[in-house]
């Protein structure tokens, strides 16, 4: 038989081994593996394999969970070291602000832009948050709605927390920060893996710009500015990656806020 | 103890079986188990919704993943190891089979085991691996012909595969 629909892809061939095979192809499949001799050797030599690896790892799972692994008293510990870590970050918090307040005015004389200003005070949040693993923010990402809001209003204008899901970022949360022109929003994303970045916004009397790129000593920020408001997405220096982060949120930003016109 | 943290406590004993088939080592798979436990508690807040096995799998993929290419920094070699005392069947044929893993690239036998060992479809591995589903097949499609030519060779009356 030539009949096209009849040929059987070797994608094919491994979703029937997987049960991924829709029900309408298990026929077809069956049909060419019982007259196409390589090929049947080829699935059965995938069935031994799998049964291998069952065989020789399967049985991992019904062994007892070693104590180190009891998950109770892990998260029992956890919440001790949260408890604690929470009131040394609300310590360093204290001392970094009066550090950044020196930067910040070290830095007002020599800028006409509010830009530089900008994103030195995100890498500097960035800085002293991204460390920060168990209070890193004031509101939790999963209050997404109040945090925008509530962001919104001491910023003075709308500002977003772009979803970055589609890259593999949740938002950790947010907190309002002092900025160079007043309240500024801050915004923590985390990847899978723990790899953080966060977008930092305020006010500025800058004029519109496309995306810019600086890096400090292991950082780096895109920033850019729309309707008003500076934003510095900061990230590990990995310039590709921090890039298409930053378009994501470029591109959130913009199409959202077109629609309100301001 | 909250739904969240009961679901993670009853993936531990798969998380454990897909560590060890991922390292060949049971110490250091558990203490890539028990890295993954604590960036779930600490993430407990950024888990919206879904499916937390999944994300689970991710977390350990993406450690062991790190784990690699922190070791392959340094210039050691790594006997395979053999301390797993589950070990069942009188033949060869298991022992052979981890070998074959040993050989495979990590993200080929990520996600080889994955679908074979942990059961999950193919469109959860894309998600656990970050790519798109025809990345996950061709994964399995070579981690599949690598370990066939591996015990193919490993066999006696033996075909030169290339």
């Amino acid at each position: 038989m030539n009949d096209r629909d009849q040929i059987i892809s070797e994608d094919e061939l491994h979703a029937y081994v997987d049960g991924e095979l829709p029900a309408d192809r298990r026929g077809a499949v069956e049909a060419w593996l019982a007259s196409h001799a390589e090929d049947a050797a080829r699935v059965a030599a995938w069935r031994k394999q799998a049964e291998l690896i069952q065989a020789r790892y399967g049985g991992v799972a019904n062994e007892k969970v070693p104590g180190r692994l009891n998950f109770a008293r892990m998260a029992r510990r956890h919440r001790m070291r949260w408890i604690a870590t929470a009131a040394a970050a609300a310590i360093a918090v204290f001392v970094a602000g009066g550090l950044a307040g020196w930067t910040v005015r070290g830095l007002e004389t020599q800028a006409p832009s509010d830009l530089p200003r900008f994103t030195a005070d995100a890498l500097e949040a960035y800085r002293l948050y991204v460390v920060e693993v168990r209070h890193p923010v004031e509101v939790p990402g999963d209050q997404r709605p109040h945090l925008v809001e509530w962001l919104s209003k001491r910023v003075g204008s709308p500002v977003r927390a772009p979803e970055l899901d589609r890259l593999g970022l949740k938002l950790v949360g947010g907190r309002l920060l002092p900025g160079p022109t007043g309240a500024s929003a801050f915004f923590m994303y985390e990847g899978p893996s723990g790899e953080r970045f966060t977008l930092y916004c305020g006010h500025t009397s800058d004029q519109q710009t496309a995306l810019r790129y600086t890096s400090g000593n292991q950082n780096a920020a895109y920033y850019w500015v729309d309707r008003n408001l500076a934003y510095v997405l900061s990230g590990p220096a990995e310039r590709d990656k921090l890039r298409d982060i930053a378009q994501a949120a470029y591109d959130q930003i913009d199409t959202r806020s077109s629609p309100r016109g301001g | 103890m909250s739904d969240f943290r009961q679901r993670i406590e009853e993936a531990i004993p798969a998380l454990r079986r897909y560590a060890r088939a991922l390292t060949r080592d049971t110490e250091t798979a558990d203490d890539i188990v028990q890295d993954t436990l604590v960036r779930a508690l600490r993430s407990e807040h950024l888990f919206h919704d879904g499916d937390v096995r999944a994300w689970l799998y991710t977390i350990l993929t993406n450690l062991n993943r790190n784990r690699l290419r922190s070791l392959s920094r340094r210039p050691t070699l790594t006997p395979i190891k053999d301390n797993d005392a589950a070990m069942t069947g009188p033949d060869t044929g298991s022992r052979d089979i981890a070998r074959a893993l040993d050989d495979l690239a990590e993200d080929q036998r990520a996600a080889l085991l994955l679908v074979v060992l942990e059961g999950l479809t193919y469109r959860e591995v894309a998600e656990v691996q970050g790519v798109p589903i025809g990345t996950v097949m061709s994964r399995l499609a070579r981690a599949r012909m690598q370990i066939k030519a591996y015990l193919d060779g490993e066999r006696p009356a033996l075909r030169r595969v290339k």
